[in-house]
């Protein structure tokens, strides 16, 4: 981390791709036309246009890759906006990474793990999705459960469909809310297909996705037999400093800048439900 | 202990001035605050100041960095410049209380280098009180107001000033006074503060239960009620610390500072899809479950407010810490 940790760095958008109508990913280097800092999957980085404005997003790629950061980013406020306005060669600046990152070396080894997705949820799990998949001897099955509006709306749809699906040791449980012509998946809302899917209760589960897929999906797990230790989840809150010190992304007594934005859900029964 | 008289008042600051720059708290425009010391400046007569010292440390509103923009290119700069030496006499215990609390958010690692510099560059003089206004209440939080604490501890008697060193930088900055007569500071008369009317105020409730027990508490609802969000409480408040990021455009380059923020304003927390503190409830609930419970658990216990009393005086509606920390215990309001 920049000894002036709020000073960002300069950084290059080299690719955007467009995912769905309002998710974009943006490829990103440093100056010298390198990954501009290591990072773990789950972690965060904060994303700057100065004079729009700067925030806090998920870093989606995953750290196995070498090149380059990823982001994949839904168009939903100034900065988002700004970001899916411009062209490749623009230069933002950048500083991270922050937050504590995902157990992936250590309570996620040697698991059978479940990643459950909605919408623009994906974009922090494909980071330890594809940090699995580099190192797929690790871990136990993969299955991933991930739901979108409709078919446009899902990420990453062409990686998933390509790389994903055609992995041994991996399953993909697709879905959509409403039936769509061209569409001979599942149909239906995440928590509900996660109930039906039954996993075994052995497994690790990781999800991400807006707060009330979030709570019925828990709710459902529950149902099944799992506990909250086996379930980890990351979080998103209004950030300024993304250093513990501006005061404004607590949960309770914990920061998500810094003490998340990853948690495992029984950690989450003794803080406010204020998320 | 060292005696000046506390007649030449004027030439300790002179000599303190002429070492660097010294802040001692004086009356401008009517309001006391700590301002830099210019020959016949006098202290203000009021107890404490109407912001609280943290202003020297952490200003209302300073530079970050600029940002120079061509086309599609970014060029970042740091154009801070080097922080010299200063001087702050007249801090009360309750201030010098509030910057080692400040210190455990700023000084955490990565540290703020902002907050640091200016902190590595102070020496702090404080000066024990000895009449107290009816608002204070820091020896419920376990501070002493007769030992302030800081580099320097300072205290008046009769017709002199004592000074004495607490760490090597209040040496430092003692050696290079004119030479002093030694002497032992005479008993000061503590009693007055056993007659304070908020001296009781339990703060020690709050570590005897979870979290959940005080957030869930059913008289946030009523507190909060009359609360205007005005942010008073925040911006006089010593150890409220939240602060926002903004760029502002100046025509040439993008400037990017920040400046203190409240948890009680209703955009604090607001998100492009909406606030996870949609109401007053909410962002107050957030304030002092933050002084009374957060920043204790994070900080071995300690409670997140030094006693100085200036919410009690400033609030419009007299809504303030010590309401909510009676109402919290009780249960009811």
């Amino acid at each position: 981390m920049n000894k002036e940790p709020l000073i960002p760095m300069v950084a290059v958008v080299t690719d955007i791709r467009t995912d769905t109508p309002d998710v974009k990913t943006f490829r990103v280097v440093g100056l010298d036309g390198k990954k501009p800092f290591e990072h773990i999957p789950g972690q965060c980085a904060m994303l700057s246009m100065p004079g729009v404005g700067e925030a806090l997003f998920s870093i989606t790629s995953s750290p196995t890759n070498e090149d380059y950061l990823e982001f994949s980013i839904k168009k939903c406020g100034c900065v988002t906006s700004w970001l899916h306005a411009i062209e490749p060669g623009q230069q933002i600046t950048l500083r991270g990474p922050y937050g504590n990152g995902f157990p992936v070396d250590t309570d996620f080894a040697g698991k059978d793990l479940v990643f459950i997705a909605g919408g623009i949820g994906l974009a922090p799990l494909r980071s330890v999705i594809n940090y699995v998949r580099h190192y797929r001897a690790r871990y136990g099955a993969v299955d991933i459960v991930y739901g979108a509006r409709s078919k446009e709306d899902l990420v990453d749809y062409e990686e998933i469909l390509e790389e994903w699906c055609r992995e041994e040791g991996i399953t993909v449980h697709l879905t959509i809310d409403n039936p769509q012509p061209e569409w001979d998946g599942h149909v239906g809302f995440v928590p509900n297909y996660v109930k039906e899917l039954s996993f075994d209760t052995g497994k690790t589960v990781v999800m991400c996705g807006p707060p009330v897929m979030i709570k019925f999906t828990l709710a459902g797990l529950e149902e099944l037999g799992f506990q909250r230790e086996q379930i980890y989840t990351t979080f998103e809150l209004k950030m300024k400093c993304a250093l513990g010190k501006c005061g404004r992304c607590n949960i309770g007594d914990k920061y998500v800048c810094k003490d998340g934005p990853v948690f495992r859900l029984d950690q989450m029964a003794v803080l406010p439900d204020e998320y | 202990m060292k005696i000046w008289k506390l007649d030449r008042l004027q030439d300790l600051f002179a000599a303190l001035a002429g070492e660097r720059t010294l802040y001692i708290p004086a009356d401008v425009a009517g309001q006391a605050k700590f301002t830099p010391w210019e020959p016949g400046m006098e202290m203000t007569k009021a107890l404490n100041t109407n912001r609280s010292a943290k202003d020297l440390f952490f200003p209302q509103v300073e530079d970050l960095a600029a940002f120079k923009i061509t086309g599609r290119q970014i060029q970042v700069e740091d154009n801070r410049e080097d922080v010299e030496d200063f001087v702050i006499f007249g801090v009360r215990a309750c201030d010098a209380r509030s910057f080692s609390i400040l210190d455990k958010v700023f000084l955490e690692e990565p540290a703020d280098t902002y907050y640091k510099n200016r902190r590595d560059h102070a020496t702090v003089m404080t000066l024990a009180c000895s009449r107290p206004e009816a608002t204070c209440f820091c020896t419920a939080l376990g501070i002493d107001p007769q030992a302030p604490g800081g580099d320097v501890s300072c205290w008046v008697e009769g017709e002199n000033l004592y000074l004495q060193a607490n760490t090597q930088k209040g040496e430092a900055l003692l050696e290079k006074l004119p030479a002093m007569e030694e002497g032992e500071k005479p008993q000061g008369d503590a009693s007055v503060f056993d007659r304070l009317p908020l001296k009781d105020v339990d703060f020690s409730v709050f570590s005897e239960k979870a979290l959940l027990h005080w957030f869930n508490s059913p008289v946030w609802e009523e507190l909060s009620r009359s609360c205007l969000g005005c942010g008073s409480c925040t911006f006089v408040c010593p150890t409220c610390q939240c602060y926002d990021v903004k760029d502002f455009d100046t025509g040439t380059k993008v400037k990017r500072f920040r400046c203190w923020d409240s948890c009680m304003y209703s955009d604090f927390t607001m998100m492009a899809h909406g606030t996870n503190r949609p109401t007053q409830k909410e962002r107050f609930r957030q304030r002092f479950m933050h002084k009374l419970v957060y920043y204790p658990n994070n900080h071995d216990g300690e409670i997140g407010c030094v006693g100085c009393g200036r919410c009690l005086r400033k609030c419009p509606i007299s809504m303030n810490i010590v309401k909510v920390a009676k109402a919290l215990k009780e249960g009811s309001v």
